[in-house]
Formats: structure tokens, sequence, C-alpha cells
């Protein structure tokens, strides 16, 4: 299903079958050119697969944006381990809802985006790991697997190429750090989502202590077009370093919230104007996140001239991340904003190492205290030194994850938490506030 | 313990799934899946799970308490989550939450007296454009209101 009506602007490869009767189905996705790009990959050797995906251009779609077809390229291919093919399919970054629909409507895709990968490691299983949340999907992605292995695009020399793959579905049971690839693999043996010490990374040492390819739903989603149309064609629809098109979620105060394809250097501004509609209620644009709650917030002057791409969002210091664009109107709180994302991230916090652990637990209670009135202006300094302190710190990136918006709110929407000094009401809520919490 | 003949084929699934020595993997599926059926996770259901696939129940307890969709007590027979992360509150997601507490009168992770209906106040469930989400056991809800969520949990109250 569709949540959201599609966008003229909008540039559909990934979500080209939307929309078509049945786009779940194992007929439609072969009435629609559907494993032909596996078929052809199939005929070519795992170097020229892997080299494809380097011309596209093409970067991890879960939130770090590293190239794809070099992360292929540091599998050893020919170690005697078995190789495993990890589909990350955790989606919990706060406003990201993107690798849902792909699941949903085009689950084929996914199927033969991962087989692709396993000719060009020479891996021959793997997984799907879906938040537990996700149970729906699960059902619709084991149906799809079934549907595939009874057509022969599963399982044993698949399509007379010679080539064997398994696939199989895994539900996670509800943790944001299971997203995190390490402890994403620590949780498919059955443990507890606690990170991992890199090196070894998990191309060397990945899912049960085995070579492994480990990429989002969306990475694996666009390797069909590349193999079928090529690396170029998939490389020009988006900017000089970064290929293709990314799923974006336009979350928050715009008129027309809704998951949209768009090219890689899409302008900012028409985003929110012409795809999102414009600020609700006639409002102006106060904040924007680019790519999920961790990316670091940006002030609406930073917004002149940008494009969402990685290289215009590194140049604002932030990030292009998961593609979840967050997007805050006049009227919004920022210390209501960033008390929320950091009760998350305390929440979330796995307690493995003690930076992150204090350090998100104490942030989170100086920001109860600052939004329910009880701040004093040391706070505001010492909240913007605790994140610091945090940053780079932590065992893995979720530490970041949780410094970057504290860091950037404090620092560019300061003259906020000062209004809410000295027991001062919220300016932007008119409910009577406790004082401590 | 015996279980319907759907799960335990998909305890048959799962326990292949995985490499061989490696069935501790199928651990936190079948306790998802199990979870559902039984209600929640037992003492009885742990140690079962635990010699199927061949670990201590201790460490099944260990592993089972990082996962917050994992639980020891029964839920309400509809166990609604109320998103109030970043997009979904933008989206008055926090109004929702507390309409629900109040109108219910219960708090987080509690049960109605008769056992029909419980509710949590969850992080992101990725349906952040469409907020103010929630879910009701694993069905989505989407662009909530007060109004539609009295709606909701009427039929709730009522259904079997
Ligand atoms: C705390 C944390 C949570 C993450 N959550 C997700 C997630 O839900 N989905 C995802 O694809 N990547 C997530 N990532 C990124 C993964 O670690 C990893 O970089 C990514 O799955 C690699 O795939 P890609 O190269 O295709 O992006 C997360 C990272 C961190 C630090
Ligand atoms: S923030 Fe509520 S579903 Fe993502």
């Amino acid at each position: 299903m569709l949540y959201n009506e599609p966008s003229p602007l909008e540039t559909k490869v990934l979500t080209r079958r939307f929309g078509l009767p049945n786009s779940a189905s194992l007929e439609t996705y072969l009435a629609t050119e559907g494993y032909q790009a596996f078929l052809k990959a199939a005929k070519m050797k795992p170097e020229e697969i892997i080299e494809e995906v380097k011309i596209s251009n093409l970067r991890g779609r879960g939130g770090a944006g590293f190239p794809t077809g070099m992360k292929w390229s540091f599998v050893p291919r020919t170690s005697p381990k078995p190789k495993y093919i990890v589909v990350n399919a955790d989606e919990s970054e706060p406003g990201t809802c993107k690798d849902r629909l792909l699941m949903e409507n085009d689950p084929h895709q996914l199927i033969e985006g991962a087989l692709i990968a396993g000719l060009a490691v020479d891996s021959h299983g793997g997984y799907i790991y879906v938040r537990g949340e996700y149970r729906y999907l699960i059902e619709i992605l084991d149906k799809a697997i079934a549907e595939a292995y009874a057509g022969g695009w599963l399982g044993k020399n698949i399509q007379g190429t010679g080539f064997d793959f398994d696939l199989y579905t895994h539900t996670g049971a509800g943790a944001y750090e299971c997203g995190e690839e390490s402890a994403l693999l620590e949780s498919l043996e059955g443990k507890r989502g606690v990170p991992r010490i890199r090196p070894p990374f998990p191309a060397v040492a990945g899912a049960f202590q085995c070579p492994t390819v480990l990429n989002n739903v969306e990475t694996y989603s666009a390797v069909p077009a590349i193999i079928r149309d090529g690396g170029a064609a998939f490389a020009s629809l988006g900017v000089p370093k970064a290929g293709g098109t990314k799923l974006t979620c336009l979350t928050g105060h715009v008129n027309k919230p809704g998951v949209y394809e768009l090219r890689l250097g899409f302008p900012v501004k028409q985003m929110i104007e012409e795809v999102g509609g414009g600020i609700r209620n006639g409002k102006k644009l106060k904040a924007f996140i680019p790519g999920g709650s961790s990316c670091p917030v940006l002030t609406a002057e930073e917004l002149e001239g940008a494009t969402m791409d990685y290289d215009s969002m590194a140049q604002r210091k932030t990030m292009l991340g998961s593609g979840g664009v967050i997007i805050m109107d006049e009227d919004t709180c920022m210390v209501k904003a960033v008390l929320r994302i950091m009760r998350f991230y305390a929440h979330e916090s796995c307690g493995w190492c003690i930076p992150c652990r204090e350090g998100t637990t104490w942030i989170r209670k100086v920001l109860q205290r600052f939004h329910s009135g009880g701040g004093t202006r040391a706070d505001i300094d010492l909240l913007g030194d605790l994140g610091k302190n945090m940053l780079g710190r932590t065992f893995c990136p979720l530490g970041d994850a949780a410094a970057m918006p504290i860091i950037s709110f404090v620092q560019k929407f300061r003259n906020e938490f000062e209004a809410h000094l000295d027991g001062k009401p919220c300016p932007y809520e008119h409910a009577e506030r406790l004082v401590a919490v | 313990m015996t279980f319907s003949p759907e799960l335990e084929a998909r305890f048959d699934k799962l326990l292949k799934s995985y490499p061989p020595g490696r069935q501790r993997s199928a651990m936190i599926p079948m306790l998802m899946y199990a979870q559902d059926e039984v209600g929640s996770v037992t003492d009885e259901l742990i140690e079962e799970v635990a010699r199927r696939v061949g670990v201590t129940p201790l460490q099944v307890n260990e592993v089972l308490s990082y996962y917050s969709m994992l639980h020891r007590k029964p839920l309400g027979k509809y166990h609604v989550q109320i998103c109030t992360n970043i997009s979904c509150q933008l989206r008055d997601g926090d109004k929702l939450w507390e309409h629900a507490c109040k109108k219910l009168g219960i708090g987080h992770k509690e049960v109605t007296g008769d056992g029909q209906i419980s509710i949590e106040e969850v992080e992101c469930m990725g349906a952040c454009s469409w907020a103010p989400a929630i879910q009701v056991n694993y069905d989505f809800h989407h662009s909530m209101t007060p109004e539609k969520l009295d709606q909701l949990l009427e039929g709730l109250r009522k259904k079997q």
C-alpha cells in the first residue's frame, strides 16, 4: 500500500512498481523486468558486478553513506569460509519510514539485490533482519521468498545458472541499537545487541564470524536497476560523487508529509515548497533535520542554496543520513524538541559504555528540568559540554548520534534555552508546567 | 510445553534457518512468535526455548531483558502503542498519548481492569510521514486524532 500521494517531481527508480496492481507479487515483478538484472549478473564476473556498482556511485542508504561497491570489494571472496548477505531492515532512526515501503510494495526487488550481492562476493545465503514491529512486512517478505523458491529464483541452481542462494527473514524484538551493524550481527546470533569492537569489520568477520556484506534495504533495492540499466545511468541521476535517487521521508510541519523518491542533489527549498506543499498553516520554517534525529539541526538561513546530497549537507556540518527529514515551523519549542530526541537516545543507549550510558541520561535529566522551568544559565553550557564529551568517545556511533543533536540545538537555538530560564513559562506552550520533574 | 501446529511449524523452520551449531540464533524469533500465542514470556516458555536451542534458561533470561518487545507480564488483549517520538510529537503525538491515558485511566504499560486494553508510549515505529502513528498489536494506524483514537478504543473494548 501507499500512504501518501506521489509527487510529479519524483524520479521513480526504486519505486517504479509502486502502485501497480499486486506490485509485491512475483508475477508483477517478472512482467516488469524483474530478475533480469540477476540473469545478467550471473553472466558477469564478480569483479565486473562490483565495478558496475562502483561506477554507479551508490552510497549506503542506512545513514553512514559508505560507498557500496567499495564495501563489497573488501569481502575476501576466495576465503574458504561461508559468506553471508545481511539486509539491515531494522529501520528505527526517528524520522525514517522508507524501507517499510520498499519491502511492502516491492519485496522481490530487495531479494534480487541480495542475490546480486551474493554473486558479487560468492555468498550463498542471507538474512533479512527486520525490526520486530514490522511483523506484517515479515509476512510479506516470507510470502515473496516462498514465491521466489517456487519460481526457481532462490534455492539450488537458480534458473540453471549453477548459483545457489538461500534467504531467510529474522525478526528483531525492539532495540534501536540493533540497527547498528555490529550490534545487529550479535542479535542475529541470539545475543544482546551489544556492539562489537572493530576491526575486524563485518566484511571480514560478520555474521557467525564469517565474511559478510551488510547493507540497508534501500541500498540493496537499488542494485537491480544498476545492473539492468548500467552503473553510469544510475550515477547520472545524482550528483558527481553520489549516484541515483534517495527515498526521502518528509515529516513534521509540512502540508504534504510523505515518502518521495528524489534524485540526489534535489534543492531543499523546492523539496519543502513543491514536494511537501510548504509549511503547514502558512507558517515560517524554523529548523530542519536532514536525515533522521541524529543529524545536526540546520536553521532556515543555513538552508540557503542547500541540496539533498552528501556533500551539500557535509558543507553545512550535518549529514544526509537515512533520508528522514524533520521539518519544524516557527512555533516549535526547540527545548521540547531536543528533549524528546534525547529521551530517545537515553532510552536506547545499550548501556555497554559509560560515556554514552551516563551522558545521554544526564542530558535528558537536565533538559527535563529545563523544559519544566528549573534550568539555570550554567545548564546551557553543561548541555553542550556533555554532548562534546560524548562525541567520538563511545564504543559505537550511538554516542555520536546522541551528541550531534544536543550540541547543534544548544549552539543554534541558545536564545530559546535562555527564554526558559528562571522559571519562565515555555514561550511556546501555554499549558501550566511543573517545576522539577 | 505444547504449542499450536502453526507455531511448531514456525519453530521447525526457524531452527533450520541458521548454520549448523548456530541454533541459538533462533532464540529471539522463537520467543517473539511464542509470546503472541502464550501471552507473555513465562518461566515455562523460557525453559522450553532454552531446551530447544541448546542454552540454559539463565542465558535466555539475560538476552530477553535487553529487548523491549519481549515482556514477562501479560499485556492487554489489544496492546495500543502510541509513538511520541519527534516526528509524531510535532504532529501532537504527545497529546494523543495523554489523551489515551486519561481516557482509559491507565498509564504506561498498564492494562485495563477487564484485561482488554493496555497502552505503551513507544519510540519511533517507522510511520513518521503519516504521524501521529499508533500500533494496535501489529497493525498500524496512521494520522491519528483524539477522535479517531476514541472510536478505535470503543471498538476494542467491545471486540472479543
Ligand atoms: C545507533 C545506530 C543505529 C542504526 N540504525 C540503522 C537502521 O535502523 N537501519 C540501517 O540500515 N542502518 C542503521 N545504522 C547504520 C548501520 O550501522 C550500517 O552503517 C548500515 O546498515 C550499512 O548499510 P549501508 O552501507 O547500506 O547504509 C545504524 C547505525 C547506528 C550507529
Ligand atoms: S516518530 Fe513516530 S513513527 Fe517515527
